[in-house]
């Protein structure tokens, strides 16, 4: 494994190694440089910090708990102590508002008074119209018809907190599309829109900015956990779409090269079955650059981008962020496949040993933590799994699986 | 000097303007794409953009995305877009380039695609998700080929950033008139002459001026501050309305399109 300490990431042009990059129209390359120096300015700036911190702490809820999960681990076995980071108790249900709190603030900064945003779940949709509510921003969320569909209730929430909800029909009217028509929107408005991009993906400098807004996760988990067990976590465990909730979890603990990490991205219907969402963790994986950057993404021989299937809207991308990718090619990080089935397996378990009812994205990594990783880990290992969203928008659809 | 710098510096000194028309490779078919293209050189297009479809194109606005997304149903490649050009160097002199996103050309492999091309009879490449500092790789590999590498620049450009493109870009400088994505429009931009000059204060080489322009009269106001006039969705739009209109065979299609390319040639 090849651990760089202190190392600077992403290098000053935006790249994870051979990952990474700005590759965007030239129309938007202006904006990405003005969105990074004023990035770094805000970072650097006490008074920021200190409005953020506050938002945080008052109206979103930190810190979250790191909830020991006595029941999941005892199904786990092998000793197992499984704590949930639980991101879940945020306002609006997920680990998302971290990051719209820090853009919507860099967008009033960069004095742009419109947001545009995408969403696949709907939770960033959710967030980002609240973070424009509360610092009276415009906002406008692109979503696909089909993710419409099913995150109705994501739909209507959004619509409350007055935001336009623009539907997506080009593509496969999934969450890539809703992106491309965001990242559309934008070369037309830039002058006086801020895109809020949801993940840890795109061109830089957004992979950076939404991992250091999301890295609270873990800055908080690190504390927690040495409270609570009085040493670091044998390893860390979240889901894998773009890769917003795990970055923030992995970051901080970086450098503490015995705490693995593991990243569960969704199988769908099986690997086999060409049905799925496993950008990275597939033999055949490889990069390609799609919205804006270069990492690894579903593609066909002829470099077309092959549309994801997940029965989960936020895991459903063919693509993962930069950072990701470096660390799976530097074997940082490990990344397994979960199926739609066993994720499933994942909501119905913690409903009923826990009291909780998980994100769709959420079980994927539920599922791995307690039947897989117990298998992996020496006895009587700490894993902290990131308790990403709450299943509320998901009842739909477990009422539709579960009465089969 | 390739074929695309030899007819823009054949073009100044005979006081013209060049037609550049974009096509979707593939659309409706590859066979279509080989009919029009010696087509287009014979009604007065200087040089073809030969535009290889994507599947997830963010420049791109609907026209575009709809002909990229039927030319891929069709099952087109970048293999088989580089067939159509060899029959068209049999024929004339025409430069060819090939516009297309960065990724179908990385899994192709650049040199790989850098040396088929060439030897296909294509005159450069044209990669809109490569701006300058994502572009060190293709640009040495296209100048060891004496092949043009265009980079595009842009009304949020600053006269810095304008300069270092400039100075990149080979064969000539694509000026994108509007803010936002490819796609016909009804006015071509207010502020088009002053980034014109902004871009002449800083260079020597031609400049094309795309995205938005389609009417004839469009293309005379844009003749006027440039070297070049980029004429794209606009065309979609007239291969698509022949087939709407039930044209039938390629040759019907070729008829609906002779009379517009020719209007645009004459007004320049």
């Amino acid at each position: 494994m090849t651990l760089v300490p202190g190392a600077q990431r992403p290098d000053t042009t935006g790249h994870y190694g051979e990952f990474g990059g700005r590759f965007v129209p030239e129309t938007l390359f202006q904006a990405l440089i003005d969105l990074e120096r004023e990035y770094k300015a805000m970072a650097d700036d006490a008074d920021f910090q200190e409005e953020l911190t506050a938002l945080l702490t008052q109206y979103v809820g930190r810190p979250t708990p790191l909830y020991f999960a006595r029941r999941l681990s005892e199904t786990a076995g092998n000793g197992m102590r499984l704590y949930l980071k639980r991101e879940d108790l945020c306002h609006t249900g997920a680990h998302k508002i971290n990051n719209t709190l820090g853009q919507a603030l860099l967008a009033k900064r960069l004095g742009k008074p419109r947001v545009i945003a995408e969403t696949g779940a709907g939770q960033h949709g959710v967030a980002t119209a609240t973070a424009c509510a509360l610092l009276g921003l415009e906002c406008e969320v692109f979503m696909g018809v089909e993710d419409i569909e099913r995150q109705k209730p994501n739909v209507l929430r959004m619509q409350l907190l007055g935001a336009k909800v623009t539907p997506v029909t080009s593509g496969t009217s999934t969450l890539k599309d809703a992106t491309n028509e965001a990242l559309r929107d934008w070369m037309a408005r830039v002058d006086d829109t801020h895109y809020i991009i949801g993940s840890v993906v795109g061109p830089h400098p957004f992979p950076m900015i939404v991992r250091d807004f999301q890295s609270v996760i873990g800055r908080e988990a690190r504390a927690q956990i040495l409270e609570a067990e009085g040493r670091l976590p044998d390893a860390l465990i979240a889901c894998v779409g773009g890769g917003s909730n795990s970055l923030g979890l992995f970051h901080p603990f970086y450098d503490d090269a015995d705490v693995k990490f593991f990243g569960v991205e969704a199988e769908g219907e099986g690997l086999h079955t060409g049905k799925h969402a496993v950008a990275i963790g597939d033999a055949s994986s490889q990069p390609g650059v799609f919205h804006g950057s270069r990492s690894f993404v579903l593609q066909t021989d002829d470099g077309q981008i092959v549309p994801a299937h997940s029965i989960s809207a936020g895991l459903d991308y063919p693509g993962v962020g930069p950072e990701h990718s470096f660390y799976a090619r530097t074997g940082r990080a490990r990344y397994m496949p979960v199926t739609d089935e066993r994720a499933l397996i994942g909501v119905k378990e913690t409903c009923v040993q826990e009291g909780i009812i998980p994100a769709l994205e959420t079980a994927h990594a539920l599922y791995y933590a307690v039947h897989e990783l117990p298998k992996q880990l020496p006895p009587d290992s700490v894993v902290i799994l990131c308790f990403s969203g709450r299943g509320d928008k998901d009842v739909q659809t477990y009422q539709r699986c579960f009465q089969k | 000097m390739n074929r695309i710098e030899r007819m823009f510096q054949e073009k100044r000194q005979a006081g013209q303007k060049a037609l550049v028309l974009f096509i979707t490779a593939g659309y409706p078919s590859l066979d279509f794409t080989k009919a029009l293209l010696p087509k287009l050189a014979e009604w007065g297009c200087d040089l073809v953009e030969l535009g290889v479809p994507f599947s997830d194109p963010i420049a791109d606005g609907p026209t575009i995305q709809y002909s990229s997304n039927e030319a891929l149903k069709a099952g087109v490649t970048v293999r088989k877009i580089l067939s159509t050009i060899p029959p068209v160097r049999e024929r004339s002199e025409v430069p060819v380039i090939l516009f297309s996103a960065v990724n179908p050309l990385l899994k192709y492999g650049l040199e790989a695609i850098a040396d088929d091309a060439k030897a296909a009879g294509a005159d450069g490449f044209l990669i809109p998700d490569v701006p300058l500092e994502e572009g060190d790789e293709a640009r040495s590999i296209c100048s060891e080929r004496e092949l043009s590498l265009v980079f595009l620049t842009a009304p949020t450009s600053p006269v810095e950033r304008l300069r270092r493109i400039a100075e990149a870009s080979t064969g000539f400088i694509y000026y994108i008139a509007q803010r936002g994505v490819t796609g016909a429009r009804t006015e071509i931009a207010a502020d088009l002459a002053d980034k014109i000059g902004e871009l002449r204060g800083v260079t020597d080489k031609p400049v094309a001026v795309g995205f938005g322009v389609s009417t004839p009269e469009h293309a005379r106001q844009v003749a006027q501050v440039a070297d070049g006039v980029i004429v794209g969705s606009a065309l979609i739009n007239k291969i698509r309305e022949a087939i709407a209109n039930g044209a039938d065979s390629d040759e019907a299609i070729l008829a609906h399109l002779e009379p517009y390319v020719r209007s645009l040639a004459e007004a320049l």
